[in-house]
This record gives C-alpha cells, sequence and structure tokens, in this order.
C-alpha cells in the first residue's frame, strides 16, 4: 500500500523568534544563569538544528519554547505572539520514549487528536500516511513494549506529526540509539520532513547527525548558552549518509563547525570543566590523523 | 493456542503436580509414624525422641496431624453435606462482600488523595493513624457498632483489604512519569482527559498488586471473625458458619480430620480467589503480559 493515497492535511509552518532570552534558577544571589542573552529565528519551513557540548542548556532553551517554563528575560514569539502555555501549535519530542505504555501504538498516535475531541475522517487518513511512512502499519495493534527502540521513536515522531503542529521541536530524540539504527531514523526522520517542510527545530550533540539533516545549524556557546555561530548547510536533498562522508561540501562544513566546538570545549576547559576534556583530547587526535595523513 | 497449551501441559504443570504428589507422600509418611516407628529398626528415632523430652513414639507435630488418606476420608463424607458447601459460600459471600466495597471505596479513594493535595493533606495522617490497627482488633468495636453480626463480619474483612488497595493506589498514582504528563499537555490534553486516560490506566498496575495484597488479608481475616464471632449469621444452622467456623466447630467436635478438611478448603478457596483475580489483572492490564 502506498502512502500517497491517503489525504493529509494543509501544513502550516510557523516561525519562532528569540530575543534576548535569559534563564536562571534559583534564588538571586545564588542564581545559576543557564541561558544569557540567546536571540536565534527558527525559520519558517526549514529544519534548523541546535548543536552545542553537552550541559550547554540546550534541553533548558527547549522547556522555555515549549513553554513548560518562561525566560527570565526577554522574549520568545511564534509568528509574532508571545508563546504561552505549552499546546499542540509547538510539539516537542523529549530524549527518552514517552508512549504511553497502556495504549497501543495506533491509539497512542491518535491521542492528541482525540484528547482535543477533534478526530475527523481528516485524521484517520493522516494517521495511515505517518503509519505508513514510518513502516509500523503492521505494528498498529502492538503495545510500546512490543516495539524495538527505534520503532517506539518512530511511533513518537507520528503520535507529534499528526497534531500537525506549526513547529516541531525535537530534544535528542536519537540519542541512545546504536549507530545503524540511528542511521536509519535520520533517513526516517528527514524523509517525513522533505515531504512536509513544516518548520523543525533538532537539539543534538552529534555532528554528523546535524549535518545530516539541518538546512541551518546553530552552533551554542557553553553554560550559559548564546548562539556561536549559523552555518547554512547547503547540501541537496534526499541525503545519504555515505554520500555526505565522501562530499568535500560535508566535510568542509563538518570541520568548521568542529573547529567553532573545539574553541567552546578550550574556554570551558581553561575554566576546569571536567567534561570538555573528552572532547579536546578527540579533536586533537583527529586533528593530528588529518595534518599526517 | 498451541503456546497455551504447552503452558497448561509444559514442564510448570509437572513440577506442580510432583510437588503435591511428594508433599502428600511425605505427609502420609510422617503422620502414620505411629506405627511405623515401633519396629526394631527405629531404635534410634525413639531414643532420640526421648532425649528430646518426648515420650510418646511417634514423629513429633506431623505424627499428631491426621494422614491425608483419613483426611481424604473425611473429606468425601463431607462432600455431600449441604451445609459443608453452605460454609464455603458464606465464607466467599464474606469475602467478596468486603473486598469489592473495599475496592468500590477504596481506588476513588486513593485515587482523590493521589490528585488532590487537600484532600491528602485533610485525609492522609488519619488514614495512617488508623491503618497499623489490625483488621481483628477492630472485631470487639464492630459488634458493637454494627446492628448484625454479618454486617460486623464484612466491615472487619472490609478493613482487611482497604488499606493496601489504598496505599497501593496513591503509590502507584504518583509514581507515573512525569514526561507522559508532560507530553499530554503539549498535545492539549485537558484536565479531565489526562485522569481518564493517563492517571487511571498508569494506576491500573497498582490497584491489581494492591488488590492481590488485600484479597489475601481478606482470606485471613474473615476466617479469624468467623471463629471469634462464633459463626456469624444462623443462616444453616451451626454449619452455616463460613469454613473458619467449620474449622472451629470441627475443633470444638473433637474431629482432627475435618479440621484439615477445613483447612485445605480455605487454601482452596484462597487459590481460587487469587487465580481470578489475575485473569481479571491480565485482562485490564494486557500490556503488562506482553513482551
Amino acid at each position: 500500500m502506498s502512502s500517497d493515497q491517503f489525504s493529509r492535511p494543509a501544513i502550516k509552518a510557523g516561525e519562532i523568534i528569540a530575543s534576548h532570552v535569559s534563564k536562571s534558577y534559583g534564588a538571586t544571589q545564588f542564581s545559576r544563569e543557564v541561558v544569557k542573552d540567546c536571540s536565534f529565528t527558527i525559520e519558517r519551513g526549514k529544519l534548523t538544528v541546535m548543536i552545542g557540548p553537552s550541559g550547554c542548556g540546550k534541553s533548558t532553551l527547549i522547556r522555555l519554547l515549549a513553554g513548560f517554563e518562561r525566560p527570565t528575560r526577554g522574549t520568545i514569539t511564534l509568528n509574532g505572539e508571545p508563546i504561552g502555555e505549552p499546546g499542540p501549535d509547538r510539539l516537542v519530542l523529549f530524549q527518552e520514549s514517552a508512549l504511553f505504555p497502556w495504549m497501543t501504538t495506533y491509539d497512542n498516535i491518535l491521542y492528541g487528536p482525540r484528547a482535543r475531541g477533534e478526530v475527523t475522517q481528516e485524521t484517520l487518513d493522516f494517521a495511515e500516511f505517518l503509519l505508513n511512512k514510518i513502516g509500523l502499519q503492521d505494528f498498529r495493534k502492538k503495545y510500546p513494549t512490543q516495539l524495538s527502540g527505534g520503532m517506539q521513536r518512530r511511533a513518537e515522531l507520528a503520535r507529534a506529526m499528526i497534531n500537525n503542529p506549526e513547529v516541531m521541536i525535537l530534544d535528542e530524540p536519537f540519542r541512545g540509539l546504536d549507530a545503524m539504527t540511528k542511521e536509519l531514523m535520520w533517513e526516517y526522520y528527514s524523509a517525513l520532513y522533505e515531504e512536509n517542510r513544516r518548520t523543525n527545530f533538532f537539539v543534538t550533540t552529534d555532528i554528523d547527525e546535524a549535518i545530516f539533516l539541518a538546512d541551518r545549524m546553530l552552533i551554542m556557546t557553553n553554560i550559559p548558552t548564546q548562539v556561536r555561530a549559523v552555518l547554512e548547510v547547503d547540501l541537496p536533498r534526499p541525503r545519504k549518509f555515505l554520500d555526505l562522508v565522501e562530499n568535500d561540501k560535508s566535510n568542509e562544513i563538518k570541520m568548521q563547525a568542529l573547529s567553532i566546538l573545539h574553541e567552546e570545549a578550550m574556554k570551558s576547559f581553561s575554566r576546569g570543566s571536567k567534561a570538555a576534556t573528552d572532547f579536546v583530547e578527540a579533536y586533537s587526535k583527529r586533528i593530528n590523523r588529518a595534518t599526517t595523513r | 493456542m498451541t503456546a497455551r497449551t504447552k503452558v497448561l501441559f509444559g514442564s510448570s504443570l509437572w513440577r506442580g503436580a510432583v510437588s503435591i504428589v511428594v508433599f502428600l507422600v511425605l505427609w502420609e509418611i510422617g503422620s502414620l509414624s505411629k506405627i511405623w516407628i515401633k519396629g526394631d529398626a527405629f531404635e534410634w528415632l525413639r531414643h532420640a525422641l526421648s532425649v528430646l523430652g518426648l515420650k510418646s513414639a511417634y514423629l513429633p507435630w506431623i505424627g499428631a496431624v491426621p494422614a491425608p488418606t483419613e483426611v481424604l476420608h473425611a473429606w468425601l463424607a463431607v462432600l455431600p453435606d449441604p451445609g459443608y458447601w453452605q460454609s464455603w459460600y458464606m465464607s466467599f459471600f464474606r469475602v467478596m462482600l468486603g473486598f469489592l466495597a473495599a475496592m468500590i471505596i477504596g481506588i476513588p479513594f486513593g485515587l482523590l488523595l493521589a490528585v488532590n493535595r487537600t484532600a491528602f493533606g485533610v485525609c492522609f495522617p488519619v488514614f495512617e493513624v488508623l491503618r497499623p490497627i489490625p483488621p481483628l482488633a477492630w472485631v470487639p468495636a464492630s459488634i458493637i457498632f454494627w446492628p448484625t453480626q454479618e454486617l460486623s463480619i464484612a466491615f472487619v474483612t472490609f478493613l482487611g483489604a482497604f488499606y493496601s488497595i489504598v496505599i497501593n493506589v496513591v503509590g502507584g498514582a504518583r509514581s507515573i512519569d512525569v514526561r507522559y504528563f508532560q507530553a499530554a499537555r503539549s498535545m492539549g490534553s485537558s484536565r479531565r482527559d489526562i485522569f481518564w486516560r493517563l492517571i487511571l490506566p498508569g494506576t491500573l498496575p497498582s490497584i491489581m498488586v494492591g488488590s492481590a495484597v488485600g484479597m489475601g488479608i481478606t482470606w485471613e481475616v474473615v476466617v479469624a471473625a468467623e471463629m471469634i464471632s462464633g459463626g456469624g449469621s444462623q443462616i444453616g444452622g451451626t454449619s452455616g458458619g463460613g469454613l473458619g467456623f467449620f474449622i472451629w466447630n470441627s475443633y470444638v467436635g473433637g474431629s482432627y480430620e475435618q479440621i484439615v478438611v477445613g483447612m485445605i478448603s480455605i487454601g482452596i478457596a484462597g487459590f481460587i480467589s487469587s487465580a481470578a483475580l489475575r485473569a481479571l489483572g491480565k485482562r485490564v492490564t494486557p500490556w503488562l503480559s506482553l513482551r
């Protein structure tokens, strides 16, 4: 059965602008600033990937974008309107699976429309389309525990997409999957994106993932986080992982991104951060390999 | 279908059957020790028993218990007696009455405590003070409070299951992963929807655990309450007081075989209740038994 036979709703692509956003935790005197004067745009209809060292405050930014928390200073707008409570216009996919264990795949996917009482024939068609697209049409009656890790992530992707959000926000959704599964996930995910061109915001620490997926790449500084650089990833779609490994342009972008990340790591290294040590060591080895070759 | 028949006639059934047969054989040998211990070959055993201060020439404890064959004999004798079945019925009726009341009141009460901070603050301290009181300590009070003996037994049985159900429901509802609520909220779920489609199904496994524990306590309590209250209602005369009273009556009447018959009957009744509860659990929480 081809996925093209199912109708699907029109895409509303939103645009998020964060301007001078700061967020700190704790009492004023001993507060810890996690995000500091951070400004960026998640452009309409593009896949923006945010990459930065782990523990740099990316997850905090996501909670702010989703509306689970409010910024201490600055504003975040969706299509010019300040964002409010968490809602189906900006859907977040979290790091680990949050599929409801007591619902089948199909019931999980239809959760949002049912919760809002918005189930129409169009919704059901869209559900079929998504099930096909993520390759789970034979697993619709299975419970999450019966699915593999990769299948769970795909089902979760479909559960978010069916709500037709203006912005999809993904917080390291493929973390913890093995390398092979990860590549498979990238292909499923980018196929879904290329089909719809909805606004996507994808957070990761994996440079290969970032280059495979991104239209634009935001490279973040260490904590308190800010946007350090914006790279346009102007590679043709659909992308194949093996092609990217050979592609000069992609390697050029990768080295550019890595050198910026390295500078950031060196800064925190000099401040005595242990987390940066591994990155600095790995980076210097890579540079040595490249020069001796 | 094949998987099910495999389970039914597989190794677990064999092990179960062997364990019951071995148990019965050892019991038979032990309780017939009066006879076989008299032989010359068991001089050393008689000596060992006398060193322990036991003058009787049979194995302690097990030697005083009627043999399984005698128990079976007594059982066959009471099987046609409607009074015996009336005892079954009465005990089951009381257990079910108390247990269902505990579920009907305990589950909503536990959920209320879990989702409403005010209700928790107001009710939980009292609940925690009453909880350590053993249900059997309530027997005299409930005989005074309730107009009929039947109601006082039902009340005590209810208490047995109530606490374990409430505690498990509160704990279960509170341990539901916060990410489920975040996901539901961001998909536009209302509070009502979150309650019915997240909290309730998320608590079901704990409800089943609480019920299984509660069911066990209920049987313990009902038997003891029947013994203490002398059989409760007068329905069916002296033999209508339930299995607990059946045992007590057999003891007073000096029929030791019947005591064991009553004990085994309670064992079987408890087993049936637990099996029924497990089957129910499988139906209402199908996602737990899959992998």
